[in-house]
């Protein structure tokens, strides 16, 4: 392995990890923020019972975000500086402002949530968890303005073989980011969705279940939360395709392992034996007729084109060859490939919507079963309700995986109507550091994010099962706990 | 002025507002096992920066994010210079963030022992690692015409830049020491208090070190002024914490930091990394700033932001200003 693949692996790994968290923090978030909310608008201690459970729940979770992110913030100098070079005119901007504008916010109202129950007046005390909640949203919004960048370069010129920003506004509102945020926000739901819906099962099919009015309203609202955000992913995720096939015509054409173009071109459900090149004429698989060329162009008879002829375009376009330059290690003078790795993207697509339907299947039934106050007996509710957590967290790896990987040879993805020359390959974006550095951080980093997980885990699982006696002392009646509140000192 | 300047100028007050905050949060994990003798007066000293330390903490994120703005070039070689100290920051600020979340989540003597462990280590490691991160900066590295290090992962250490991550490592432990003094009472605030004293004289003398050698190599007589100031404010933040008067001593402590983040910066100018190999290699504020363009968005960014984050962070420090004892700590009920 060579410094480049060492890099990629190591992007790979620290940001799905990071995206393992994201969701959870995001979508918890919001809702404990909305729970706080019903709580300090009827008085019922049901919903202030539901805050700090759940909201026990995201601080766990909330910490790893946290570290797992500054690794992230630190990689694209440390592993990419060639890349950060060349984009940092245009592409340091949002990361900058996600720091000045919601990190901050984040932390130090986070703060003023945990340690000021007792110390804030109500409505300020509320006004932090919204201030945190809505801060997650808008890191959310930065950090996908800067990827969207990556996918579709807008709002710039070239000057001395570098982009230049030349509207913050169009990086800002870049077509791309608007359909990403959505979508990527909705399966922030999806995954607190299935985690209410989960947790609260478990606890309503215990033989001795308490508090069964704190579950049913977590049930219902994980359930609906589930189902809702599922319809949005869809929706959102057709705009994302769409916009795909004109900016990243090979990603689509990858995602569908379409060799030929097609006209009209039938969209694959399944595929039976090996996607991969060049075996690409064995596949044989389960299609619907024209309906890649709706997903293309709401047009059921529209030309969609494959692989072979994009390939002959790309080439054209940007070269047959990798320079010769020593930096690009092995690769240098070599052909450019310019598929990416179809397994991947083909079965990562359907993987993200196959994993997400399931999400929000279960959602349903899970509503549907206990609905008037029933609840089934049977042991495999209760386990489908738990597996059902990994759902949504598997779907939005995959949709992460998928676009990654799809964008492949290139870190910036040319914008066919955008400003010349503004690309870049992933192998020329690299740092040059020696082997044995990258290979160093990539082992420590893998160990100490698997011990973390096995912590996190082990936490969440706890807490999740102590239920609210493990998060409110159960003698005094909670409207009239004071100094010594549980959230307060936290540590 | 033009803007590259105000960015330079704003990039080192990030990393100011990053060792001041940061270096009390470091000094107490540093000194948790020395100053906490028991369990209750850990939680104290844990619960003095439990609300603050992760918005303390992003200070260093938006230092690093608004150089990658503003300076792509300094953010890209820095950065990939110093790959494996900054891993070992990496790592020490993962675990220690962990640690404080999830030391007093289980009730279990050996649970909370082995997070203190990592709250330890996490707080010297990233404090040792940004002392030679910054030092290595000032100091230069060994970087050829295009920004890439020249030589192995380890070439350009030196015993300056050791010194470098001890002026860190003192720092913060006196500031911490004064830091618990200010915000706990009893018998944790006394002993901080005589802690800082006793090793203060000592502890500072790195950074006094580090000041000194930048100043010989491109110092000027305006920053020997800088210097002299330092001496003094670290001399009277000791005069006033024995006198009692922690406020004061910690005020001062930030003129101590202050001043030194002005010796430091103010010896990289025009530079933002000097190269060891050829002087013509260094990379200058002209060279390496964005576009004006993205300097003046940046700029309406940070005007509109930095205040406001001083604003509302000072209001969490104004919300939690009441000094914590052993008293206010409430009995461990957990899962
Ligand atoms: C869609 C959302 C999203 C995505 C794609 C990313 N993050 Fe993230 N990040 C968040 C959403 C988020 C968050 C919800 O705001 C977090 C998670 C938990 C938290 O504390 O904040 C966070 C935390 C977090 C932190 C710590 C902030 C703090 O100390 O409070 C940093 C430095 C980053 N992230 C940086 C990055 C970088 C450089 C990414 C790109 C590779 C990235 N994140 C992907
Ligand atoms: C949190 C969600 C994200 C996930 C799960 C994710 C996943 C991945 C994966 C799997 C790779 C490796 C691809 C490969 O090498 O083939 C990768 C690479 C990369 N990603 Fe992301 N990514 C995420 C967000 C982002 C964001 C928000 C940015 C930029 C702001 C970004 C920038 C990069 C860069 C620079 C690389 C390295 C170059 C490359 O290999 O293409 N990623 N990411
Ligand atoms: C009907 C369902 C869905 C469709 C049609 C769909 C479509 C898409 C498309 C086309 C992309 C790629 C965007 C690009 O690379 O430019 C994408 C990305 C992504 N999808 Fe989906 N998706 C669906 C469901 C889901 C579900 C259920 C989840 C998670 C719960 C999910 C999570 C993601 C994530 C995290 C990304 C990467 C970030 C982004 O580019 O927005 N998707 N999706």
């Amino acid at each position: 392995m060579d410094v480049l693949d060492l890099a990629r692996w190591q992007f790979g790994i620290t940001t799905v990890y990071h995206f393992l968290m994201v969701p959870l923090t995001i979508g918890l978030a919001i809702l404990v923020a909305g729970m706080q909310t019903a709580w300090v608008r009827t008085g019922d201690v049901k919903y202030l019972k539901m805050t700090k459970f759940w909201g026990k729940l995201m601080l766990v979770n909330f910490a790893m975000g946290v570290v797992t992110g500054i690794v992230q913030e630190f990689q694209f100098g440390m592993s990419w500086s060639a890349y950060s070079r060349f984009v940092g005119d245009a592409f340091g901007a949002p990361l900058a402002m996600e720091g000045l504008l919601a990190f901050f916010v984040e932390s130090t109202f986070l703060g003023l949530w945990i340690f000021g129950w007792d110390k804030l007046p109500k409505k300020v005390h509320l006004a932090c968890a919204w201030a945190f909640s809505l801060a997650t949203v808008a890191s959310a919004y930065f950090i996908l303005a800067a990827n969207s960048w990556m996918q579709h370069p807008v709002g710039v010129e070239m000057v001395d073989g570098r982009p230049r920003l030349t509207s913050i506004w169009a990086l800002l509102t870049n077509n791309t980011a608007l359909a990403a945020i959505p979508h990527t926000i909705a399966g922030c739901f999806a995954v607190a969705g299935a985690f209410l819906v989960g947790v609260a099962v478990w606890h309503l099919t215990r033989r001795r279940s308490e508090e069964t009015a704190v579950w049913r309203s977590s049930l219902k609202l994980g359930g609906v939360v589930g189902m809702v955000s599922f319809a949005l992913l869809a929706v959102t995720g057709d705009i994302q395709g769409k916009l795909m096939f004109e900016q990243q015509p090979m990603k689509m054409a990858a995602a569908e392992a379409l060799c030929h173009t097609e006209q009209p071109a039938s969209f694959s459900i399944f595929a039976i034996g090996d996607v991969t090149r060049p075996d690409c004429e064995n596949v044989k698989s389960i299609t619907v007729p024209a309906l890649l060329s709706f997903l293309a162009h709401n047009d059921f008879t529209s030309e969609v084109k494959g692989i072979e002829d994009l390939t002959k375009e790309y080439k054209a376009k940007y070269g047959e060859f990798y320079p010769v330059d020593p930096r690009l290690g092995e690769l240098s003078g070599q052909p450019i490939d310019y598929v990416p790795n179809l397994p991947v993207t083909y079965w990562g697509f359907r993987f993200m919507i196959g994993f997400g339907a399931l999400a929000a299947l279960a959602a349903a039934a899970a509503l549907w079963l206990t609905r008037k106050g029933r609840m089934p007996a049977s042991p495999w509710f209760r386990r489908a309700a738990l597996a059902g957590i990994a759902t949504p967290f598997l779907a939005n790896s995959f949709g992460w995986i998928f676009t990654e990987m799809g964008r492949q040879p290139f870190v910036v993805v040319p914008n066919p109507t955008g400003v010349d020359g503004v690309w870049m390959f992933t192998a020329r974006g690299v740092s040059g550091l020696t082997v044995g550095e990258v290979l160093t951080s990539l082992i420590v980093l893998t160990l100490v994010y698997a011990a973390l997980a096995v912590m996190e885990v082990f936490l969440l699982r706890r807490y999740a099962r102590a239920g609210i006696a493990g998060v409110m002392p159960p003698d005094k009646p909670a409207a009239e706990k004071k100094s010594d509140d549980e959230l307060a000192f936290a540590y | 002025m033009d803007l590259a300047l105000v960015w330079f100028l704003i990039i080192a007050f990030f990393w100011l507002g990053y060792l001041f905050l940061e270096g009390f949060d470091f000094g107490v994990g540093m000194l948790l096992p020395v100053l906490g003798r028991d369990e209750k007066e850990r939680r104290v000293m844990v619960n003095t920066i439990g609300p603050v330390w992760d918005g303390n903490e992003v200070w260093l994120i938006v230092a690093v994010g608004a150089t990658f703005a503003a300076f792509p070039g300094w953010y890209a070689t820095l950065l990939s210079s110093a790959y494996l100290p900054l891993l070992a920051v990496l790592v020490g600020l993962i675990g220690r963030g962990v640690a404080f979340e999830y030391r007093g989540k289980v009730d279990s003597v050996r649970w909370r022992r082995n997070w203190d462990r990592v709250i330890v280590v996490g707080s010297w490691l990233p404090a040792l690692g940004v002392g030679l991160l910054l030092s290595w900066n000032v100091l230069g590295l060994p970087i050829d015409a295009a920004g890439n290090r020249v030589g192995s992962a380890f070439a350009s250490i030196q015993w300056e830049t050791l010194l470098g991550a001890l002026a860190i490592v003192g720092f913060s432990l006196v500031h911490g020491a004064v830091f618990v003094a200010l915000k706990t009472e009893g018998d944790i605030r006394s002993r901080a208090r005589r802690l800082a004293l006793r090793i203060g004289p000592v502890a500072l003398l790195p950074l006094l070190g580090l000041l000194l050698v930048v100043q010989m190599r491109t110092g000027s007589s305006w920053t020997w002024l800088v210097v002299g100031l330092v001496v003094i404010a670290a001399i009277l933040a000791l005069v006033f914490l024995s006198a009692g008067r922690e406020g004061r001593a910690f005020a001062l402590m930030a003129m101590v930091i202050v001043g030194s983040v002005v010796a430091l910066f103010g010896a990289l100018y025009p530079n933002v990394i000097p190269s060891t190999v050829d002087p013509a290699f260094s990379l200058t504020i002209e060279a390496t700033a964005s576009s004006p363009y993205t300097l003046k968005v940046m700029t309406w960014i940070a005007g509109f932001g930095a205040p406001a984050v001083l604003v509302y962070q000072g209001w969490t420090y104004w919300v939690f200003r009441k000094r914590i004892g052993t008293a206010h700590i409430p009995p461990v009920r957990v899962p």
